[in-house]
């Protein structure tokens, strides 16, 4: 980045924003009491705190989504008053939220100056070519190579999110928010993200970043700030913290074991997949998986992890190769034949492809094993099916008001425990877990963690595709690394780290695969 | 005093749940009082009558929506089904089950290619079901050389005309397609599919569903519904009229909106669309009564129509 250093920034800079004593309730829940938060200048602060801590009310404060009950907000040490999107926006606070929700049928350009198109003369008819021009002169800023005539729905995510950051940085933003914004993009994408923060930094533009992340909190933040439970906890310096303290002022406790022992114990070779192609999307994809392990496919996001795992399920038919289950060769055309041959598949991405989230609880967790619950294979016999739902809200301890609660309502992690259970209702012998724990906190994760250890403890076949390589090293007896649709590694647990995983998922190989 | 407001929003919550069903308590309750030929047991019966073919229509269609489709097509596919089953039904022809069965073939015939081009083809319903929707009129017209069917037999005219214990058959038959449509939405693994299809195709189709051929299937029930439909109207009016039906489908598809279901897919009731369907019908009725014209019944129902979905989506937020 060939931004200068700033003189004109003091070491102690001033606090561009401070927010005191912010309390905020919800029909009498307190989702906020008494929050503190103070961002400097040029700084990236990060905003950490278990799901439901408060973090996104606090933001939705600073961006004038939701009014608050009490507290001041000062920027630049003067009283702002906050009352609407457009009047943060106007003080120079811009949100970057973790959908993006661009006009998909407009082109780049158009999408970052919407609401603030520049006009011939007096009139209300768009200049077009100044509106290009405009737009070209942020990117070169920001060092940005997207076409400003390209429709957003051609756009990548992380294009998209690029050109979310651009448009921030258009409104003059003193403050960017942004909320999990590297939740779909991986590798060189965030380093590309980071690049341009620090370019944003050197501006003197302050950045809060929220994110699960743990490495990357430490790799781009400068300052951390953790809630826990709607309470300001504590601020601290980046360099001051590491990992596990961060995790205890999160929690509030301890976590020393968030990855239950490896089950020693492996059986025989429970499952099995040669030379699966499909093309324009993976290639000669092998390799076999016995009982009682966990076996981690790692890769960069797009290196066809989710399309293979899709097409041994049967959701698309593969162009060559096959899958064998016990040693025998199947023919999966389908998910109900999947399911037949006792597999299970937990998908990355609850709210597209797990759950129906108008739903109630018992109705998403039997979905898929319902015809146990059926007289003549059609006629619900509700006394069993609520039983049995009942049953996995208590084995999974699913946080519920019961079974009839609309799953939408339902925290994250109890989201994901939702899909957890429909599958382990049927008793699979071979689970396929995606991304198991994106987007949920602490506390969750380690349930997850230690549900999956169990079942592999019990001799089911575990196969989990997860982008989060602390998961890999601590949970997985052996892993795969995609690269691009190849396979590009297989370690054993004995021989892989952080560093070889990593430089395989870049497709970068010089360690010999076993 | 927390107990107080807690049973305070309980009601409040049982109101809003129920609100539709209220709306049309107050509807009957005040039509009663201001007009004392509504209170008849001759109007009630026939009101029950009137709603019976939007009743039978409306059931079909709240599955469809349910499954975030719509079907445009139900209107033409009763007059098809209507002139197909009347073209069987001359006195001295076939015995009774022909004509009926004949009928509800066409509706299911219609509905099975509606369902196979929005299931297979991934086609938009609002499309498919637009064609068919012209595609059956045309038929109907060509079949009929564009002259409704007339010289039926007693029998097949008895179903649209007789009763049992003052109960009109047609009521008969549209209660027993309620308590079908109740089954198979809320008591079968198939009734379940259709919400999970609607709330979450991807989602359903990962669980093992096979949401091909629940959506098929689910065309194929309105259809067949639109041909029962067709027989029940015209039993009752006497002759097979091929353009007959035209707007029934939005009447239908008000019903299932005003009984709460989404259109977006996924929620939605027979129970809902039972009072979506008695509002219609008692709206319709009363504002005859009220010597109200038919130019304005056309706008008041129209208002109440989006009015009634208004609070049903203010009563959830």
């Amino acid at each position: 980045m060939n931004t200068p250093a700033n003189p004109s920034l003091p070491d102690a800079s001033p606090c561009v924003l401070r927010m005191t004593n912010i309390a905020k309730s919800y029909s009498g829940m307190a989702a906020l009491s008494g929050v503190k938060l103070e961002v400097a200048r040029g700084e990236v602060h990060a905003l950490m705190g278990e799901n439901g801590a408060g973090k996104s009310t606090l933001m939705k404060i600073l961006s004038g989504l939701v009014p608050r009950d009490t507290g001041e907000i000062y920027l630049d040490e003067k009283l702002a008053d906050l009352k609407s999107p457009k009047a943060a926006l106007d003080l120079g606070i811009s949100m970057i939220h973790q959908e993006l929700n661009p006009v998909r049928a407009m082109t780049v350009a158009e999408n970052i100056f919407l609401g603030k198109e520049p006009c011939y003369g007096f009139t209300n008819i768009v200049n077009r070519r100044k509106q290009r021009e405009l737009t070209l002169e942020l990117f070169r800023e920001m060092d940005v190579t997207i076409a400003p005539d390209r429709k957003m729905s051609e756009l990548s995510v992380a294009e998209m999110q690029l050109v979310e950051i651009v448009k921030a940085v258009s409104y003059q933003a003193r403050i960017i928010i942004m909320d999990e914004p590297t939740s779909a993009i991986t590798g060189r994408e965030v380093a590309k993200l980071f690049t341009i923060i620090r370019g944003l930094k050197a501006k003197g533009i302050a950045i809060i970043y929220i994110s699960h992340k743990m490495d990357e909190i430490f790799r781009i933040a400068d300052t951390i700030t953790v809630l826990r439970d709607g309470q300001y906890i504590d601020t601290k310096p980046a360099a001051e913290l590491d990992h596990d303290a961060l995790v205890k002022l999160m929690v509030g406790r301890k976590i020393s074991e968030l990855f239950p022992p490896v089950n020693p114990a492996k059986g025989e070779i429970a499952f099995e997949v040669q030379g699966l192609t499909k093309h324009g999307l993976f290639e000669n994809i092998s390799f076999k998986v016995r009982k009682g392990e966990v076996f981690g496919i790692a890769g960069l996001m797009g290196a066809g992890r989710t399309d293979v795992m899709e097409t041994v399920f049967g959701l698309r038919r593969a162009d060559a190769g096959c899958v064998k289950v016990d040693g025998r060769e199947v023919k999966i055309h389908s998910p109900a034949a999947a399911i037949r041959h006792r597999m299970a598949l937990i998908t990355e991405d609850r709210a597209i492809k797990g759950l129906n989230l108008k739903a109630s609880v018992r109705d998403n967790i039997t979905l898929a094993g319902l015809k146990k619950f059926t007289r003549f294979g059609q006629v619900l016999n509700f006394q069993k099916e609520n039983c049995a739902a009942d049953g996995e809200i208590e084995k999974l301890r699913i946080k519920t008001r019961g079974r009839n609660q609309i799953v939408k309502t339902l925290s994250g992690g109890n989201q994901q425990k939702v899909v957890l259970a429909r599958w382990l209702l049927n008793d699979p012998e071979i689970i396929i877990l995606d991304e198991p724990t994106r987007g949920i906190d602490i506390g969750a994760k380690a349930e997850i963690y230690k549900i999956i250890a169990q079942l592999a403890g019990q001799g089911r076949t575990i196969i989990m595709v997860s982008s989060e390589l602390e998961e890999i090293l601590g949970l997985c007896d052996r892993v795969l690394v995609l690269y691009h649709g190849k396979i590009s590694a297989e370690y054993e647990r004995s021989a892989f780290n952080q560093e070889v995983i990593l430089k395989a998922a870049m497709g970068n190989v010089k360690a010999a695969a076993n | 005093m927390e107990t107080q407001t807690n049973s305070l929003q309980k009601t409040a919550a049982f109101f809003s749940k129920y609100g539709i069903f209220f709306a049309f308590v107050l509807l009957a309750g005040i039509l009663a009082v201001t007009s004392p030929p509504f209170r008849t047991w001759s109007n009630i019966q026939n009101i029950l009558q009137q709603i019976s073919m939007n009743g039978i229509i409306a059931i079909g269609m709240t599955l469809v929506i349910i499954t975030a489709g719509i079907d445009l097509s139900v209107g033409s596919v009763l007059a098809l089904s209507a002139v197909v089953a009347t073209s069987f039904a001359h006195p001295d022809q076939h015995a009774l089950i022909v004509p009926l069965a004949m009928g509800i073939l066409v509706g299911l015939v219609c509905g099975t290619v509606n369902g196979i081009l929005i299931a297979k083809k991934r086609l938009a319903p609002f499309i498919v079901t637009l064609g068919m929707m012209t595609v059956a009129r045309g038929v109907a017209l060509v079949y009929t050389g564009g002259r409704p069917v007339i010289n039926l037999s007693d029998s097949f005219d008895a179903i649209g005309g007789g009763s049992v214990c003052g109960i009109p058959f047609p009521s008969l038959i549209f209660l027993g397609v309620i308590l079908l449509g109740v089954f198979i939405l809320h008591f079968t693994r198939f009734g379940r599919y259709v919400y999970a299809v609607g709330g979450n195709e991807l989602a359903a189709k990962v669980s093992g569903v096979n949401t091909d051929r629940v959506l098929i299937s689910v065309y194929a029930f309105a259809g067949a519904l639109a041909g029962v439909a067709g027989i029940v109207l015209s039993s009752r009016i006497m002759s097979g009229p091929p353009a007959t039906g035209t707007g029934y489908e939005l009447d239908a598809i008000a019903a299932v909106v005003i009984g709460g279901t989404s259109l977006s897919g996924g929620i939605g009731s027979i129970a809902g669309t039972i009072v979506g369907v008695l509002i219609i019908g008692v709206m319709n009725n009363g504002l005859d009564l009220l010597n109200v014209t038919s130019y304005w019944q056309q706008i008041v129902k129209g208002v109440i129509i989006v009015l009634a979905v208004l609070l049903d989506k203010k009563s959830k937020h």
